[in-house]
């Protein structure tokens, strides 16, 4: 709780430092402050508790993940200095991104369904802002335009459903509508589409097939910088309060919803790899593949709802490690040649081997091989699924996970051909993508981190 | 003890040497694979014949999900753990002539032994699969960074056929996994008894997925289609590697985490795998006599030896399988010494085709005579090593069915076919104005070559030895096989 103190203070004080001209510190006060609440989070381990009679429940599933969230949000601000640097807004900006990590922490501690829709709707109104915070770009402003458009249906869908459940079931507190589902056999019908509308309504944020459509463009559209916040620190945020909601609140149901997350498991891997496959701008394929992840992690929690969040939680830290790793390599080549195209990467691993060095690690831990942390993740899914007698499903996540490494080794190709052009790192990008690199082999070496939770 | 430092001063190695400059590299690696070698042969030394796994080693790793780092030698692995580490100085010595980055070259080659080590002496389920997968990092690596034209393609295929086989093998050992009783685990103990408690339709899915995995490692007919082209597109280092040493992971698998494992369905589906093997040896001698690219003849010769090799394993007698180790190590030392040779003269003539060499003979006679020398152990000549493995896996697979048997012995006569014709086309005739160029071997290449001969043709005239070290582990091995075991000796 002290953590989501400190980051929402964060939050104003860059709001505020416009005014009192501290602008150059606010890089340093949001990094620090973002160390405190880490480090708050880690005092806290000990410490359970309910905050706000009961509507906030810091226990170990919040406070690893909002851990996981500050730990992604500190690299994030680390190798993104520039984006504040360059251009104007620098405070707006700041706050914003600091918002998108309270709303983040948020959905993952809550315990009443109110939270969950403030945390949702701070997140997703500073990300809609953010999208189109290159205002010089048509496709930044389309970004925004769309995901602003879709996301607002979204949240429509989920407060329908929350209205729906708490009508079913006179409650909006997780634990008591879980309670009350377990006391009462007989329900009114309603609850059934409730249910289904809250399930639609964060498909939609985590960005599962068929609710994935605004995915590719808007990631290809918005900011690189902003295009690593949504596919690590929102898709935590997210995916946090879907396993929050279903492995709590509706646990009782989760045997026949299993059917609907499986369907979804099953077109989310296939139309988000073979999609994939035909990508040439890098930015895209990553979209497409934070996407076709999502098909991996439902496929752990749908094989067994209510034991599967250690392994979420690892796949989540794999996942968003690797995904920053390889936003970081693409933002660096952007920004010095034009565009995310497979052919910029040309001459990579001769002029720059680190950048192709760490855009190596990312790609294989997202295509999960070993010994990176992506294939421990991958693994920990795979026994969940094969130990729950899902074998057809993970053969089938294990085909789809090939078409993966065939998309995944574009770019790696692309980096061992001769290319021209050496690019400048500062050395502060040199020290994260080493540190990330390490942080990424020792997750995939001691896995233990998913026996956490 | 000495099992974790033949895994961990490779790889200890490998991280330094990416470090240092580029004139260092080599001559560190080269040192390291040395001392390597001389760890391999304190372990040779010290090892007892008769006792079956030696040099233990088991660490916890993942302890709630029953992983540990256990390894441990017993004959069949010590075989293959001392190809890979006599090889080893060869393939870095043979790449002495000038490699671009050399540093990240030789840390490559140094992180592959330590893994292709670390398959051959794993005895927990899961650090197997994780040592066989990270065997194939360097080697996509190697391939890519300085392989021949359209490198790009044709590794992406190489490595996707591959990591296909592996993540079915990887479900298979998640299967039996779930299958242990208790605390699951992944020791091979207990993935051994799991195995046989499984019913026949059990068993056959998880010979499948298992089986899949080793042969497209090995290549095996009809999953060899990456081979030719990724033996072809290889650096020489990178084709030694995966032919002499790469290959016999394949092999390793199939007796190691195969035949022990799923008793019932090998007796039921081994016929299968054997036909495929004795097709490929047929298949692919009569493809390699019509090659006219040097490289790509041995490529498609090394799958007509392999397919002899696993349908020696599929007769699951002692003598069949005495046969695949000899014939492993045998191979790994007469491939190597080909490609090697391949490597001279296509460097010397800047060319590999085989209608273009000839009379090389007359101005390299040492050359000629030392590839003489490795022909003959390849079409298995008595006394060379070839003959002991040919003849003891014919031996079996004759005994086995005398159809069969005789099938597969062409490979003796097709061996010689193109052997001989590839002989004559390049070293004997007239010398041409490409062939001119080629000098005589340097003593770099001669310090590779003759330790190379020496060896095929010790092996050849005293067998013993190597087949004593792997005699108590095969016979352990294939004990659950009784009925079978009885006939033979």
């Amino acid at each position: 709780m002290n953590a989501l103190y400190v980051i929402c203070g964060l939050g104003i004080f860059s709001l505020v430092a416009e005014v009192f001209n501290l602008r150059k510190w606010i890089f340093f006060v949001s990094l620090f402050g973002l160390l405190v609440a880490l480090t708050w989070v880690v005092i806290d381990w000990k410490a359970i508790s309910y905050f706000y009679r009961g509507m906030v429940y810091f226990d170990h599933f919040a406070l690893a993940f909002s851990g996981l969230i500050l730990l992604i949000s500190i690299f994030w601000f680390w190798m993104f200095r520039d984006y504040f640097v360059d251009e104007e807004h620098r405070t707006d900006k700041s706050a914003l991104v600091l918002f998108v990590v309270t709303g983040a922490v948020m959905m993952v501690s809550f315990n009443n369904m109110a939270i969950l829709f403030l945390g949702l709707e701070i997140l997703s109104i500073s990300i809609y802002v953010l999208a189109g915070s290159n205002k010089q770009n048509l496709f930044s402003t389309e970004a925004a335009f769309k995901y602003f458009l879709m996301g607002s249906f979204a949240t429509g869908f989920l407060l329908f459903g929350i209205t729906l459940v708490y009508g079913a079931t006179g409650s909006f507190n997780i634990t008591e509508i879980a309670n009350f589902i377990i006391a009462h056999r007989t329900l009114p019908r309603f609850i059934y589409i409730g249910i289904l509308m809250m399930m639609v309504g964060l498909a939609f944020k985590i960005s599962a097939v068929p609710f994935h459509q605004w995915a590719p463009d808007v990631y290809e559209g918005s900011p690189t910088p902003i295009t690593t916040l949504m596919s690590t620190v929102v898709k935590i945020g997210a995916f946090g309060a879907f396993v929050k909601l279903f492995s709590v609140a509706f646990i009782t149901f989760s045997p026949s919803l299993k059917l609907i997350e499986q369907g979804i498991v099953v077109i989310t891997l296939l139309v988000a790899n073979i999609t994939a496959v035909y990508q040439l701008n890098v930015k895209r394929m990553l979209a497409y593949s934070s996407v076709a992840q999502v098909g991996y992690l439902l496929l752990g929690f749908s094989s067994d709802s209510a034991h599967s969040a250690g392994t979420v939680f690892y796949y989540l830290t794999a996942y968003s490690v690797a995904s920053v790793m390889s936003f970081a390599v693409v933002e660096i080549v952007e920004k010095n040649t034009g565009s995310a195209h497979v052919d910029n990467f040309k001459g990579l691993f001769k002029n720059n081997p680190l950048l192709a060095v760490a855009m190596t690690v990312a790609l294989f831990s997202l295509a999960g091989i070993p010994p990176f942390a992506g294939f421990f993740g991958k693994y920990l899914v795979f026994t969940l699924s094969i130990g729950n007698g899902y074998i057809v499903l993970t053969i089938l996540a294990l085909i789809t996970s090939l078409m993966g490494v065939y998309y995944y080794f574009k770019p790696l190709v692309a980096m061992s051909q001769p290319g021209s052009g050496k690019i400048v790192i500062f050395s502060s990008e040199k020290i994260l993508l080493w540190v990330l690199i390490l942080i990424n082999i020792a997750v995939g070496i001691f896995p233990d981190l998913a026996q956490l939770l | 003890m000495l099992t974790a430092l033949l895994i961990f001063i490779p790889l200890a190695a490998s991280v330094v040497v990416l470090a240092t400059k580029p004139f260092l590299a080599k001559f560190i690696s080269f040192s390291v694979s040395l001392a390597v070698l001389a760890v391999s042969l304190v372990t040779a030394f010290q090892f007892d014949k008769t006792q079956g796994t030696q040099f233990a080693l088991n660490l916890p790793w993942v302890t709630s999900l029953g992983i540990n780092f256990s390894v441990g030698i017993d004959g069949i692995s010590l075989l293959l753990v001392l190809l890979t580490t006599v090889l080893m100085p060869g393939i870095i010595l043979s790449s002495f002539r000038d490699t671009s980055k050399p540093s990240s070259f030789y840390s490559l080659m140094l992180l592959m032994q330590s893994a292709m080590i670390g398959v051959f002496v794993s005895l927990d389920g899961f650090l197997f699969y994780i040592f066989w997968e990270v065997a194939l990092i360097p080697i996509y690596f190697i391939c890519l960074g300085w392989g021949g034209e359209n490198r790009g393609r044709i590794t992406l295929k190489f490595f996707i056929y591959t990591l296909t086989g592996s993540l079915f093998m990887l479900v298979a050992l998640i299967y039996l996994y779930f299958k242990t009783p208790g605390q699951h685990t992944f020791a091979i103990q207990a993935l051994y008894d799991a195995g046989h408690l499984l019913s026949s339709t059990q068993q056959a899915l998880v010979f499948v997925a298992l089986f899949l995995a080793f042969a497209i490692k090995m290549p095996i007919f009809p999953f060899h289609t990456w081979q030719p082209d990724t033996y072809t597109v290889a650096p020489v280092e990178g084709t030694m590697l995966l032919s002499a040493i790469m290959l016999k992971m394949g092999i390793y698998g199939v007796i190691r985490w195969l035949i022990p494992m799923v008793p019932l369905a090998v007796k039921t589906w081994g016929g299968v795998a054997l036909s495929l093997s004795v097709i490929g040896i047929v298949y692919a001698s009569c493809i390699a006599i019509v090659q006219k690219d040097f490289k790509r003849l041995i490529a498609y010769s090394s799958i007509a030896h392999v397919g002899l090799i696993s349908a020696g394993l599929m007769t699951l007698t002692v003598v069949g399988m005495q046969g695949a180790m000899i014939q492993m190590v045998s191979h790994g030392i007469v491939v190597f010494g080909l490609f090697y040779v391949v490597e001279i003269i296509s460097d010397r003539a800047k060319t590999r085709d085989l209608s273009q060499l000839g009379g090389i003979r007359n101005v390299a006679p040492l050359l000629a005579t030392v590839f003489m020398v490795i022909m003959l152990g390849s079409v298995a000549l008595p006394i060379t090593s070839g003959f002991v493995g040919e003849f003891l896996l014919i031996n079996s697979l004759v005994q086995y069915k005398l159809w069969i048997g005789v099938i597969a012995a062409t490979t003796m006569i097709l061996g010689a076919v193109y052997m001989f014709r590839t002989y004559q086309k390049v070293m004997s005739g007239e010398t041409n104005g490409v062939t001119a160029l080629v000098n005589d071997l340097s003593h770099y290449e001669r310090l590779v070559l003759f330790p190379v001969v020496i060896l095929i043709v010790l092996i050849g005239i005293y067998p013993g030895p190597l087949l004593d070290i792997s005699e108590a582990a095969v016979k352990n091995l294939l004990s659950i096989y009784p009925d079978l075991t009885a006939v033979v000796k």
